[in-house]
């Protein structure tokens, strides 16, 4: 990458290890309370007092784990890839930090999103696998994070891995529009089942802001996650600098 | 002085956690010849292949002709002839062909000087041999020809006497000597002492920086 | 010193640099038949591990001859840039001041001529011996002759980025065949869309389309891939 664009100095400033490991120390107690709550809220409210589904009874209620971490599974992987473009062009240390964390995270949730979905599919449909559009969007999506991680860990070198994991989740990001699009197309072609797994008709308010709540619960969660994998990898990667050593003195 | 042809400014890197160089400063002017110094792992190839360009694992600035380096990369590129570890040289290809490709892609190259190139460096009769059936020695050599045809200003040159009789040695830094002499600029690593007395600088490079 | 005139032109280059690589495949033809017995190979082992008969078969021609194109494509992909990386053709190839993305898209289409263009020549005998009906045959042979560069391109993006790495064949794999999906898809759709008689006008611009992008955009991710390899 050869050019760089100038861009107004605090923009420089959230590239400084240091001061974003002093941030994030700030916002972690207060995004991990936050979490905490709504997803205690949300997860109660959802589970035990929304309504039963009047077609599928209270096996729904998967619903409240399963489309928040199928959002934030995507979410990622956006938040992964601009991460690295912002690495790769500004060669800014945290956003390589930042993109190198997310990998796993949304690998996890890719996961979760699958299991959830899966035994979902056992009440609904009676088998654990469907291939529905969704689901195999999500399973597509799997092996694209798996393969940034891969990348990341073959690659010895910290700077080249970083570079080469954000090259490669860019490809991705230019190609999940394709993939999602014809994956939808060749589902319609293929129907196996007529019903949608979260496209639900008018969901009642009973049923949605716990969900909603859900979301934003994950979301926070998330960001404790990324903030707690950046801060180590910040450690890791400053260690021989002075005031990572002055930290550790200091404990 | 005017402008020098390159300026290197407070460079830094480090490999494996060990600092290679810090604070590194120098330049390089037309006519001169620079030669990195240092002891085995002292960093004398990366450095080649930062000011090169292959590398980009360092920090500090690089700049060509008074340009920062990222502003006129394709310039240098045109300008620049690099001679690193690796030939560069496709086995299945003969000299010729080999060569030729690389005049192709190379606008201050004379075609018509390859022929004449391998005569000089010890290969004529095997213009038309395809390079895997002739020795390593003899690859570096393919190689090495390309400084008989290049009109590039810069010459960057890592190791460029290894493999290589005492007599060649002799050609080739009198060609070195005499592209200083036509103005033209050359980096180099050497374990061989350098029989060149003219614009010749020497960069230290130190082994380990203690901290 | 004359300034440097950068006044080669870029066609030029970019025949210089197909005719080379076309050159270098040719004087090393033997490694070009592998990855076509491979095809081959894997479409006889279907009618062995699944079933021969011809009902059974004629139904899962088109995806299995696509699958097994896809496979052998993606296993030429790793040696497209290893043998340049090994000799240090691929430095020098990084420091000359042509655009590195040219001198990719001129690689990656001389790797496509010697790798992709014969497995879709080779295709109508897999169709016949796993009984694809006749109407889908053209269809069989349009949708890999459109589909199969863009499998070689996004392919070499993968060869790029793990050209620098010991056991980069594996990993090539990981890293490419979820991106080879829409083209999979859209090609067997052709061939299904075909073989019961309905329009490909529309598949095959989607192919066209998908391609058209793969020319433009992927020799730049290549091209930063190499770069990106080469820097250690």
């Amino acid at each position: 990458m050869a050019k760089s664009w100038k861009m107004p100095k605090w923009f420089y400033q959230l590239g400084s290890p240091r001061w974003c490991y002093e941030i994030t120390g700030k916002l972690l107690p207060g995004f991990a309370i936050v979490a905490a709550l709504l997803l205690v809220v949300g997860a109660v409210w959802g589970l035990a007092f929304a309504p039963e589904d009047y077609q599928q009874g209270n096996s729904f209620r998967i619903i409240y784990v399963h489309v928040p971490s199928a959002v934030l599974a995507q979410s990622c992987y956006m938040l992964m890839a601009v991460a690295g473009a912002i690495s790769l062009i500004w060669k800014m240390k945290v956003a390589d930090m930042v993109a190198k964390s997310c990998a796993p995270l949304g690998a996890t949730l890719a996961v979760l999103a699958l299991a959830t979905g899966a035994i979902w599919g056992k009440p609904t449909w009676g088998t654990w696998w469907v291939w529905d559009a969704r689901l195999t969007s999500m399973l597509i999506l799997l092996f694209l994070f798996i393969g940034v991680y891969s990348l990341h860990h073959a690659i010895d070198n910290e700077i080249n891995a970083g570079k080469a994991g954000a090259v490669l989740s860019l490809v991705g990001v230019v190609n999940i529009p394709i993939i999602k699009y014809s994956v939808e197309w060749w589902n319609t072609l293929h129907q196996t089942s007529t019903f949608k797994v979260t496209e639900k008709p008018a969901m009642p308010a009973d049923m949605w802001i716990p969900l909603l709540i859900m979301v934003i619960g994950f979301y926070c969660f998330f960001a404790v996650s990324l903030m707690l994998r950046t801060r180590a990898e910040i450690l890791e990667r400053e260690k021989r600098s002075g005031w990572v050593r002055d930290l550790v003195e200091a404990r | 002085m005017s402008t020098p042809l390159l300026e290197a400014n407070n460079l830094f890197c480090e490999r494996d956690e060990r600092v290679l160089f810090e604070q590194l400063s120098f330049t390089l002017n037309a006519g001169e010849i620079l030669q990195v110094e240092g002891p085995n792992g002292s960093g004398k190839t990366t450095l080649l292949r930062i000011l090169a360009g292959l590398s980009t694992a360092f920090e500090g600035e690089l700049s060509w002709k008074g340009e920062p380096m990222s502003d006129v990369r394709d310039d240098f590129r045109a300008s620049m002839l690099y001679f690193g570890h690796l030939p560069g040289v496709k086995a299945t290809l003969t000299a010729e062909e080999n060569l030729r490709w690389y005049c192709a892609v190379h606008p201050l190259t004379r075609i018509e000087g390859v022929h004449e190139a391998l005569a000089k460096v010890g290969l004529r009769g095997y213009e038309d041999v395809p390079c895997h059936s002739l020795s390593a020695g003899q690859n570096r050599r393919v190689s090495l020809a390309r400084l008989y045809f290049s009109e590039a200003p810069l010459w960057v040159l890592d190791e460029p006497f290894t493999a290589i009789d005492k007599r060649g040695v002799a050609e080739k830094e009198a060609l070195i000597a005499a592209h200083a002499a036509k103005g033209g600029s050359v980096i180099l690593t050497t374990h061989h002492e350098l029989a060149i007395r003219d614009n010749v600088r020497q960069l230290a490079l130190g082994g380990e920086i203690p901290r | 010193m004359s300034e440097p005139s950068v006044d080669i032109s870029l066609t030029r280059v970019f025949w210089i640099t197909l005719r080379r690589d076309l050159l270098l495949a040719y004087r090393r033809r033997n490694d070009l038949i592998s990855p076509l017995m491979f095809f081959l190979m894997v479409a006889t082992l279907f009618p062995l591990g699944v079933s021969p008969e011809p009902e059974f078969l004629s139904q899962v021609a088109a995806g299995v001859v696509w699958v097994a194109a896809l496979l052998a494509t993606l296993l030429s992909m790793d040696s497209l840039f290893r043998s340049d990386f090994d000799d240090g053709s691929l430095e020098q190839m990084l420091l000359s001041p042509q655009p590195l993305a040219l001198l990719v898209l001129a690689k990656v289409v001389a790797h496509w001529t010697v790798s992709g263009l014969p497995l879709t020549i080779l295709a109508p005998l897999l169709g016949v011996m796993l009984y694809l009906p006749g109407e889908g045959m053209s269809a069989l042979i349009f949708s890999l002759l459109l589909g199969t560069p863009t499998l070689s391109l996004i392919g070499a993006i993968g060869a790029a980025l793990t050209v620098g790495l010991r056991k980069g064949g594996v990993l090539i794999t990981l890293l490419v065949l979820p991106l080879y999906i829409p083209v999979l898809i859209f090609g067997t759709g052709a061939v299904q869309a075909a073989s019961t008689g309905l329009p490909i006008g529309g598949y095959l611009a989607i192919l066209g389309a998908i391609l058209a992008l793969g020319v433009v955009l992927t020799p730049l991710a290549v091209a930063a891939g190499l770069r990106i390899s080469v820097s250690n």
